[in-house]
């Protein structure tokens, strides 16, 4: 599988570069000058206590929301302000803090949501079954098929995917994401309910995708255990401010990332 | 891994071979159509005429209330576009002369076409009102309905057409069960197809969650306008073979209630399951002929009671409809089972990036 994509862009420009990304809402600043730079290979966290804007800044990244200010690129072409779905064909993918799966469609079937990158393109071969179709749709099962056997799915295949076990659901979500070859991909919160188990196989799952796969892993999450032990760089949002920025150990020790989360220093 | 050749053929016929058994079907269609016309009762040929046309419609319906997931209750208006382009234009043969031992010409071009000027009118209406969801839309989608309505209720003619509004306009009796069963195969296989496609799977994606399908790179609107002009083709094709086969169309016949009617079919059926609401439509096309037989006991009519009854019951009983989301019988079949373990810590060894 190819999971490059060969366009004309700045290779020399970091992959994924946010600068001054600035959001409000009528009088409330969900977002403030918020910087990240990421490139394939890197694994970066964001974390923050609830209400930080941590969600806000991937729904920003990702075209749900515009931003009032700020610059997004990918590659060097700038993405704010597109399409959710533009978005991901630029080569950003997501997974959502609760999950949103097609609940009533197959699990193998949600990967197979990824493939689609035309309305119209394929129409008329679709409806006639013509020998390149035949060769597509198999081509496309076979694709959706691996990637479900890389995250231990593939003998779930045919079940709907709203009757599978919580952590297999976050993982199918990550493996639908993959399926749209993101170069990067966000993931919100994946370790949210789920068992010390469970999470250890999560972060082996994640370490695994950065050595397999050509892509830059962006990572909400709650557990600083797991972002700790994964994370190469983490950014710390409080209110919307960059608090702070820096290596995991960095981070565990600024006074400010400290106070955010337990409070003020008594005197 | 596994590789193409360890999956099974998803299909156990190759699609060419499927290919030529539906046409060998709708060719078996014209000695039957002749069958039909030497003996049969011709009552039984209108039903059996009048469930095809209600299967076209309903299934059409289908790909856009129950796989796309957008609800609409403005059917019978693309019906209506296509049953008086239709109409109107073999009459306008009629008139020139032109239409006697060309029939199946007339046919061939014009029902298409009436569902060609029926597409446009859903891409028209689909591409402002699909940003509305839910209750929006589904009104929307009635005032469009009824604007047709009232439209040709008020046209008397169009240039050299006559369209004659609220008297209704007479066309020659030209369809037959060959022209409305050739199109019901040709409606089933298309939209089931596509439902059964990976790109149905968008369709699909759009209904079970919007947001999640974009984030998969499913341009939303455009399978929602999609589905809509699709649907709209097949309601105009079905509006053509009601026109040339019931002698007088009438724009009263395409009011709210036809909507209605055919939404009844997709919910009784089940949306989403393609056999499912072809059943409902085929029970509900029969079921009032068959209580008629109850019109003659008694001097009430009786049957819009039973038939709304049966409703209630239906929806109280199986509230998902027929089949619900399933169909009658299930083609994908199981893919082989992956190596046993399945947890994501027995990973095949990494290899460098691609």
């Amino acid at each position: 599988m190819n999971w490059t994509r060969g366009e004309d862009e700045r290779r020399d420009m970091p992959l994924l570069e946010i600068s001054n990304l600035t959001v409000r809402f009528g009088g409330l600043t969900a977002l403030c000058d918020f910087n990240l730079t990421l490139d394939a290979g890197e694994l970066v966290g964001l974390i923050g206590p609830n209400g930080a804007g941590k969600t806000t800044t991937f729904n920003i990244v990702t075209g749900v929301y515009r931003p009032t200010r700020g610059r997004v690129t990918l590659a060097g072409r700038p993405i704010a302000g597109r399409k959710p779905y533009q978005i991901n064909r630029l080569g950003i993918a997501r997974t959502f803090q609760n999950i949103r799966l097609f609940g009533g469609m197959s699990v193998l079937d949600n990967v197979l949501v990824g493939f689609n990158r035309s309305a119209l393109g394929g129409l008329a071969g679709t409806v006639a079954r013509t020998p390149g179709n035949e060769r597509r749709e198999r081509r496309r099962e076979g694709e959706a098929m691996a990637l479900l056997e890389t995250f231990g799915l593939a003998d779930r295949a045919n079940e709907i995917a709203g009757s599978l076990a919580y952590g297999q659901q976050r993982r199918l979500e990550i493996a639908r994401a993959l399926a749209t070859r993101p170069r990067i991909l966000l993931l919100d919160e994946p370790a949210a309910g789920m068992n010390p188990r469970e999470k250890a196989d999560l972060m082996e799952l994640i370490r695994f995708l950065l050595s397999r796969f050509d892509l830059g892993i962006w990572l909400i999450e709650h557990d600083m255990k797991l972002v700790m032990s994964i994370c190469q760089r983490i950014t710390v949002l409080d209110h919307g401010e960059t608090i702070a920025v820096g290596t995991p150990d960095e981070v565990q020790n600024d006074p400010k990332v400290i106070e955010a989360y337990l409070g003020e220093p008594v005197a | 891994m596994t590789t193409l050749s360890d999956l099974p053929s998803s299909r156990v016929l190759p699609a060419w071979a499927i290919n030529l058994i539906l046409l060998g079907l709708i060719a078996a269609l014209w000695p039957v159509n002749r069958l039909l016309a030497d003996q049969i009762n011709p009552y039984v040929v209108q039903v059996l005429i009048l469930v095809g046309i209600n299967v076209i419609l309903a299934t059409s319906l289908n790909l856009i209330n129950g796989i796309t997931g957008q609800f609409s209750l403005g059917h019978a208006g693309f019906m209506a576009v296509g049953a008086y382009t239709t109409g109107v234009l073999v009459n306008y043969l009629a008139a020139q002369g032109r239409l006697e031992g060309h029939e199946w010409l007339a046919l061939l071009l014009f029902l298409p076409l009436g569902g060609l000027v029926a597409a446009g009118m859903g891409l028209i209406v689909g591409i402002p009102t699909l940003r509305l969801t839910g209750d929006y839309l589904a009104i929307a989608t009635l005032g469009f309905g009824e604007i047709i309505r009232i439209i040709i209720t008020n046209t008397q003619s169009i240039g050299p057409f006559e369209v004659r509004g609220s008297q209704g306009l007479r066309v020659p009796v030209i369809s037959d069960f060959f022209w409305t069963f050739a199109w019901v195969v040709v409606c089933v296989v298309c939209v089931w197809r596509i439902a059964h496609s990976t790109k149905g799977k968008a369709f699909l994606a759009v209904r079970e969650d919007e947001i999640a399908a974009a984030a998969m790179g499913v341009n939303t609107t455009a399978y929602k306008v999609l589905a809509f002009v699709i649907g709209a083709f097949f309601a105009g094709v079905a509006g053509g073979l009601q026109a040339t086969y019931f002698f007088l169309i009438d724009p009263k016949g395409f009011g709210f209630m036809e909507s209605v009617t055919i939404v009844v079919m997709v919910v009784l059926g089940g949306s989403g399951s393609i056999t499912g609401v072809i059943l409902a439509a085929i029970l509900l096309t029969w079921l009032p002929e068959q209580l008629r037989s109850l019109q003659a006991l008694h001097v009430e009519d009786y049957r819009m009671v039973v038939y709304s009854l049966l409703l209630i019951v239906m929806m109280l009983v199986r509230p998902e409809g027929l089949l619900g989301r399933r169909e009658l019988w299930w083609t994908r079949k199981r893919l082989a089972p992956a190596a046993q373990g399945g947890s994501a810590v027995s990973l095949p060894p990494a290899n460098p990036p691609a």
